[in-house]
């Protein structure tokens, strides 16, 4: 039993000695650079439309409808994706990683037809973050209108 | 200034997804399905508004953003519709962004040949 033990933990110990080191302090760094310099430009779009006049709350939308659109303009180049295995969150956490999640499938599984494939197959990533995040804010809609108000 | 605001906090709302991604087993997936969980309560509670204040597309951009539009979105359709505003507030608030990815994805997969692995 008891070399069991000490076999199981020189084993975990072979396992960590051969596993790849994740380069954490890497991926971080480009994560925050890549993700900041995505919102920077979500902010210069912001400024923009503010400027050509539009309220606060069109230009809120436009920027994410821009920002939509050439992340699908990306996606469909293949630089996006490419951009992803460096940057990590980085591009996938701000709205463009939204929208290559729902481009990059959309193309992916075109050849399956178009209604069934492309089609059905277009939330497949995004599916699940609108189910949640319509759910949650019916909690949140639900709460607010017997408390909150 | 603004633009420092936005990539300063921006950035950080990536980082610690990336942190997520590397130190917890969890999936990208469901990081981001946390997010915009995280992202509504927050807008929920009147907390990201002022995120969204300070920082503007540093914290409108990232998928929490997206979270507390929906938030935003339902807390002001209860305000004119009452009650049933719970069930069209949030993807009402939410329409423009997803109809955008939507005609995208589709001028993309017409567009575009998937690639051959």
């Amino acid at each position: 039993m008891e070399t069991n033990k000490q076999a199981q933990k020189q084993y975990a110990k072979m396992v960590e000695d051969v596993s790849p080191k994740s380069p954490i302090g890497k991926n971080c760094v480009l994560a925050f650079l890549s993700g900041g310099l995505i919102c920077a430009i979500g902010e210069g779009f912001l400024q923009l439309y503010g400027k050509i006049g539009f309220a606060e709350e069109e230009s809120l939308l436009l920027v994410s409808v821009t920002l939509i659109g050439i992340s699908a303009l990306l996606t469909a180049l293949g630089i996006y994706g490419k951009l992803g295995k460096y940057c990590g969150a980085g591009t996938e956490v701000p709205i463009t990683g939204f929208a290559n999640s729902v481009v990059s499938p959309a193309i992916e599984f075109k050849k399956e037809g178009m209604v069934l494939g492309m089609a059905a197959k277009m939330f497949l990533l995004a599916g699940p973050v609108i189910v949640y995040g319509t759910l949650t804010s019916m909690v949140v809609g639900v709460v607010y209108y017997f408390v909150g108000r | 200034m603004e633009y420092i605001k936005a990539f300063v906090v921006g950035g950080i709302i990536c980082l610690i997804g990336q942190i997520l991604i590397d130190k917890t087993k969890l999936t990208p997936a469901r990081i981001l399905v946390m997010y915009v969980c995280i992202g509504c309560v927050l807008g929920g509670i009147g907390l990201y508004p002022k995120l969204v204040d300070f920082a503007g597309a540093g914290a409108t951009v990232p998928l929490t953003g997206f979270g507390n539009v929906l938030a935003k979105g339902v807390k002001e359709e209860i305000d004119t519709a009452g009650f049933l505003g719970v069930f069209t507030g949030g993807l009402k608030a939410a329409a423009g962004g997803l109809s955008a990815a939507v005609l995208f994805g589709f001028l993309a997969s017409v567009f575009a040949e998937p690639k051959e692995k």
